[in-house]
């Protein structure tokens, strides 16, 4: 091909894809894996309000271990985080399996369970925070309803709070994890399942034995979504319960926040942050560099 | 999801089948509550509301709270109402949208038909800042927004959101792009088309479903956004979540459940409405961003 360009058409053909994808690359790299350095090099810092670069090694950290308010954080995170997968994947599970069984209204159902997912969990926060509430919300319906000796104050109690997160975090999440549980039993080889059923295998079994086994990679999918989302767990909490009564219901991420925004402890912000980001990265790294594999041989 | 399902024959008794059916339809009440609570206390007077019967209709029913929570409530220190942080959802919302999903558009071409050495590295590069915490990135960004003297502004919020849309806007174009069959662009190659005039031609006019799909995700993602927009934002603008969570969470005065409720409607109407018109493409982008294509 006759081409009076500086660059004959086909070097040029052949570096434009790279070009197009630069900008891209450039900023993802500067954005993401630049401002993890970043902090990361903070959080070994003595950085109170503002940044500063004077190297005080691992302090931050021995420190961030040491504070009560920290081990609240990591304490309900684990309280959290155990509820709110394992609810989410029971309940979606079981929700799965119903639908499945040729339900009519089918189409109905399905979009009413999973239509929490497209809210903001600030909208989530303050529909729960007001329906929890022992002054007009639960508590009262049900007294009303004749029952005056009902009590519901879990909003309230330090002991309880992280439970109204549970609740309202499962309402937002578990109709999402039902998709992804009735996509994959719809998914099913239909002949793996006839040759059970002449086996004359009864349905419990049908299930247990043969269809749980097959899901086993949308438990895993689902255990990395739900996992990423409760250690990310930020707006919801502000918007329910804002990290109280006390600190009762403070996350990894309110810490972060609390301390570099409000505390002036920039140093300790950013450590917390590390942290956080290391446990995301446990959990997500192996996952992607599993599926990312798994195309390669396909 | 039209494909069949585990169960061969409705042949269980239908004493059973009673029981999945009420088990059903609770859980369609669990879901449905809050929606419900919200709405009908948002036409209520606030002392109806205070006399408690949450789930009852209204008895004097009043739009009120609605006209209060989209002009007049004070947010912050303003009594400016919700509208003004509505429309800064919007000048955030639809450049961010547009922006992420273009480059995405490109950069998932790139990685599906222009691969190169270590490509798969580059995606899962690009895909793992999909899944950061993004506490991790605060305070950096922060000083970077302040550089570019674009803090506290729209357009810092634009560019934050566009950054770290990148990663899940290339992961749909990436994994519909892969299937697209590469014999037709070596076709259009040796008929002398280039790399632009084979995106604009070939695949562009076949990207519908997934332009949709991306547009969804990154307008659901976007407009509930919370923590940037409460971290780079001052009052002016601010976006509308951070606004409904000073509306409810003011502690000075009166508080005010009827508006706050009219007020969480207003939040959540615009990613309801997208659901409620095109909840398939919703669910599928749902399904990709667990990284199964």
């Amino acid at each position: 091909m006759v081409n009076n360009k500086f660059l004959s058409k086909s070097t040029w053909q052949q570096i434009l894809p790279k070009i197009v994808l630069s900008p891209s690359l450039i900023v993802v790299f500067a954005f993401v894996y630049g401002f993890i350095i970043y902090t990361g090099y903070l959080s070994a810092s003595n950085s109170k309000m503002m940044p500063s670069y004077d190297w005080i090694g691992f302090v931050n950290y021995s420190k961030l271990f040491a504070l009560r308010h920290w081990k609240i954080a990591i304490t309900n995170l684990a309280v959290f985080g155990t509820l709110y997968i394992g609810i989410c994947m029971i309940l979606g599970l079981t929700l799965a399996i119903l639908l499945d069984q040729k339900i009519r209204f089918e189409g109905v159902i399905r979009p009413i369970y999973l239509y929490p997912m497209a809210l903001s969990f600030i909208v989530t926060g303050t529909a729960w925070k007001w329906f929890l509430d022992p002054g007009i919300g639960l508590e009262t319906i049900i007294q009303t309803w004749g029952f005056e000796d009902f009590s519901f104050r879990w909003i309230k109690d330090r002991d309880m709070a992280i439970y109204c997160v549970v609740i309202a975090a499962v309402w937002q999440t578990s109709g999402f994890v039902m998709a992804m549980f009735l996509a994959g039993l719809r998914g099913i080889d239909d002949e793996i399942l006839k040759a059970a059923r002449i086996d004359g295998a009864p349905a419990f079994k049908l299930y247990t034995k043969i269809v749980i086994p097959i899901l086993k990679p949308i438990f895993l999918s689902a255990f990395v979504v739900l996992a990423h989302m409760a250690i990310k767990s930020y707006d919801l909490v502000v918007a329910l319960t804002n990290g109280g009564p006390g600190r009762a219901t403070e996350l990894p991420a309110t810490f972060m926040y609390s301390y570099t925004f409000t505390r002036n402890q920039m140093g300790i912000g950013a450590s917390s942050a590390i942290i956080m980001l290391m446990t995301i990265a446990a959990i997500i790294v192996p996952y992607l560099y599993a599926e990312l594999r798994e195309r390669k041989s396909d | 999801m039209g494909m069949s399902s585990v169960a061969s024959t409705p042949s269980t008794g239908s004493i059973a089948r009673t029981c999945i059916y009420v088990v059903l339809l609770v859980f369609c009440l669990f879901y449905l509550v809050p929606l419900y609570v919200m709405l009908v206390n948002s036409f209520k007077e606030l002392e109806e509301i205070r006399g408690g019967g949450m789930l009852n209709l209204p008895e004097n029913f009043t739009t009120a709270p609605w006209s209060s929570a989209w002009s007049t409530a004070q947010i912050g220190v303003q009594p400016t109402g919700l509208k003004p942080y509505f429309l800064n959802s919007i000048y955030m919302v639809v450049p961010a949208v547009f922006l992420s999903t273009m480059i995405g558009a490109l950069n998932g071409y790139v990685l599906s038909k222009w691969t190169f050495a270590y490509h798969r590295l580059v995606f899962g590069l690009l895909l793992f800042s999909c899944f950061i915490p993004f506490q991790i990135v605060l305070i950096p960004m922060a000083r970077v927004l302040g550089t570019f003297g674009i803090a506290g502004s729209t357009w810092g919020l634009v560019l934050v959101h566009t950054v770290y849309g990148i990663g899940f806007s290339t992961l749909f174009f990436r994994n519909y792009y892969e299937a697209f069959p590469t014999e037709l662009i070596k076709a259009a190659q040796l008929d002398g088309a280039g790399f632009f005039q084979i995106f604009r031609r070939i695949m562009l006019p076949s990207s519908g479903p997934i332009i949709v799909v991306c547009v969804i995700w990154q307008f659901t993602n976007i407009w509930n956004d919370f923590l940037f927009g409460a971290s780079f934002t001052d009052f002016d603008s601010q976006p509308i979540t951070v606004a409904l969570n000073n509306l409810v969470s003011s502690s000075t005065g009166v508080k005010e459940y009827n508006v706050h409720f009219a007020g969480a409607i207003l939040a959540a109407l615009p990613t309801l409405v997208v659901y409620i018109v095109s909840g398939r493409y919703f669910v599928r982008g749902l399904m990709a961003g667990s990284v199964k294509g």
